[in-house]
């Protein structure tokens, strides 16, 4: 079985988010990178799929070259080869079309990904590439296992429940918790992603649809009202009278 | 040219996060000097579909084939693309829910339109611009997009849109239907299970929402979170460490890798507030936090809190409640 993965490189959960350039453009400085939460689940259940099943599980970034360190880190986890398209990911869609031209070309069996990645939050890609390859989409996946060699069993969440869905291979799918427990490069995985092939391709043409012009953050609470303790009763009459919320 | 709106039903009804992207999509018409339209799949009331004119929606085109009661990626695109030739739209309006956005997601594919997700503002038009607002860096940041295609689709979130109310305004209830093929139903699910929510209300949809950390100690003291939550008509949630030792389900966890809310009024126990958990939460309207320490980083955040052991402040607010006339 041929999985291919792929990943973000996005700035860590505890990330203080800054804007440069007169609020145009993000500010790395001081950032930290990993890969996408989301995509560590699918990257993780690719892998176990692969050990229990045998296959290949390829890693595919569409980003540019400061993506690698977490490319690499994806080797290290256990994926065995790895792509990444040299381009910058201008919007959902142009990436959708990059990871689309790699997998027509590859042919693999499964394409996972986590549900959104957490700086653009789209949860469009996996869908629109589902689309364009014209195979099945299930999103956001939160167990996938397979039933026999060419038929794979997954739980999607819904709002307020769940769907159990089987589909034939090739298909896509997005993955959320609990699918599996995501892994964390041992030293061995470390010394062997150090040789295991990285190839850089350049972008399958594309166009994006959508262009950020500008960046803002939330306003800032003009600070707590605090409620004494033996007096917490005083509270829910506030939120009714004062804020209005009940 | 004009407006088409998704929305999608729940027991008949139609879901309260529909009803936001149909005021959403009538005003966005009324900008353009169009009419918005609505679609709606599988089993609506007919009553509940033409009381959509409240919202502004003049015609809605139903499509009531049996096969759709449950949701199915394809054919619901299918569906969606048919009304949307049929009317000409160049805007479409979802909901920001794992249907909408799916079939949004396919949509602007099978259409070539430019499409935005998680958005929080009605558009700015401005000759030949089409921006948008949508929330970014989960719940950390906002950006201002411009959709460049002819055809923008829009996924509004949740409770960021108010809903209109034109009293007594019905729109029209038109049978639409799109020729669907066996191939459409190739990942149709073989069985859905809804939650039982023991007659409480959707996280995704609430506007209250009552969330529990690792400050109540343990899953046995979680009936406090449930019974404040019962008084006020709220939703409960719970941190991320609370979810991952198990005390709760993982679809209640509320956080950056969790789901984002953004209630009216969120009230948070014995959670401290890492920055993860407060990019979920932090487009709520009012937060309230209770934390028996006072340098819990959640409180610089908070509108009210209180500094006190969530398991002895509870059940005085759930006794306030109870006082309260609904």
């Amino acid at each position: 079985m041929k999985i291919l993965v792929c990943i973000s490189n996005v700035p860590d959960t505890t990330s203080k988010i800054n804007f440069t350039g007169d609020n145009k453009e993000f500010d790395k400085n001081g950032v930290q990178y990993v890969i996408n939460p989301w995509d560590e689940y699918a990257l993780t259940r690719a892998i176990e799929l692969k050990e229990a099943k045998g296959g290949s599980v390829t890693v595919l970034n569409v980003g540019e070259a400061d993506a690698e360190p977490n490319i690499r880190k994806a080797l290290a986890i256990g994926a065995d080869d790895a792509i990444r398209v040299n381009a910058h990911p201008k919007d959902a869609f142009f990436v959708a079309q990059q990871i689309t031209a790699i997998a027509k070309e590859g042919g693999y069996d499964m394409i996972l990904m986590g549900k959104e990645s957490i700086d653009y939050n789209g949860f469009q890609v996996h869908n629109m590439v589902g689309e364009m390859m014209g195979i099945p989409s299930v999103t956001p996946a939160f167990k996938l296992d397979m039933v026999d060699d060419s038929t794979a069993r997954l739980e999607r969440e819904i709002e307020g429940g769940k769907e159990v869905v089987e589909v034939k291979l090739p298909f896509v799918a997005s993955a959320q918790q609990p699918m599996c427990e995501p892994r964390i490069p041992n030293m061995r995985g470390i010394m062997t992603a150090r040789t295991k092939p990285l190839k850089v391709v350049e972008a399958a043409g594309g166009e994006a649809k959508s262009e950020y012009v500008n960046y803002s953050k939330p306003e800032k609470k003009s600070g707590v009202k605090l409620i004494d303790a033996d007096n917490a009763g005083e509270l829910i009459k506030l939120l009714r009278n004062e804020a209005k919320v009940l | 040219m004009s407006v088409l709106v998704f929305v999608e039903g729940l027991n008949g009804e139609i879901k309260k996060s529909s009803l936001e992207a149909a005021s959403y999509g009538s005003q966005v018409a009324q900008a353009m000097g169009t009419s918005a339209t609505a679609v709606a799949i599988g089993e609506v009331h007919e009553e509940a579909l033409a009381k959509l004119g409240e919202q502004g929606i003049s015609k809605v085109l139903y499509d009531a084939d049996d096969r759709l009661k449950q949701f199915v990626a394809d054919a619901y695109v299918k569906v969606i693309a048919t009304a949307a030739q049929q009317e000409s739209a160049k805007v479409l309006v979802f909901s920001n829910s794992n249907i909408g956005a799916a079939v949004g997601s396919k949509l602007a594919v099978r259409l070539n339109g430019s499409l935005a997700t998680n958005v929080t503002e009605l558009p700015k038009i401005d000759g030949g611009n089409f921006t948008v607002t949508r929330g970014v860096f989960s719940g950390k940041a906002f950006a201002d997009v411009n959709l460049t295609s002819d055809v923008k689709i829009i996924a509004v979130k949740k409770n960021s849109t108010d809903i209109i109310s034109n009293g007594g305004s019905t729109a029209t209830v038109e049978k639409l239907s799109a020729d669907l093929a066996e191939s459409d139903f190739a990942a149709a699910p073989k069985e859905t299970v809804m939650q039982d929510t023991g007659g409480g209300v959707l996280l995704p949809e609430a506007e209250i929402v009552v969330s529990g950390g690792r400050g109540m100690k343990g899953p046995e003291n979680w009936h406090l979170i449930e019974g404040l939550a019962k008084e006020l008509g709220a939703a409960t949630a719970c941190s991320k460490p609370v979810s991952d030792i198990g005390w709760r389900p993982h679809h209640e966890h509320v956080g950056q890798t969790g789901i984002t809310v953004s209630p009216n009024l969120y009230i948070a126990a014995g959670i401290s507030g890492a920055i993860q958990h407060l990019a979920g939460v932090n487009s709520s309207k009012v937060i309230v936090v209770i934390n028996k320490d006072p340098e819990a980083p959640f409180f610089k955040a908070a509108d009210y809190g209180i500094v006190g052991d969530a398991l002895e402040v509870l059940p005085k607010l759930i006794e306030a409640a109870k006082a309260l006339d609904k």
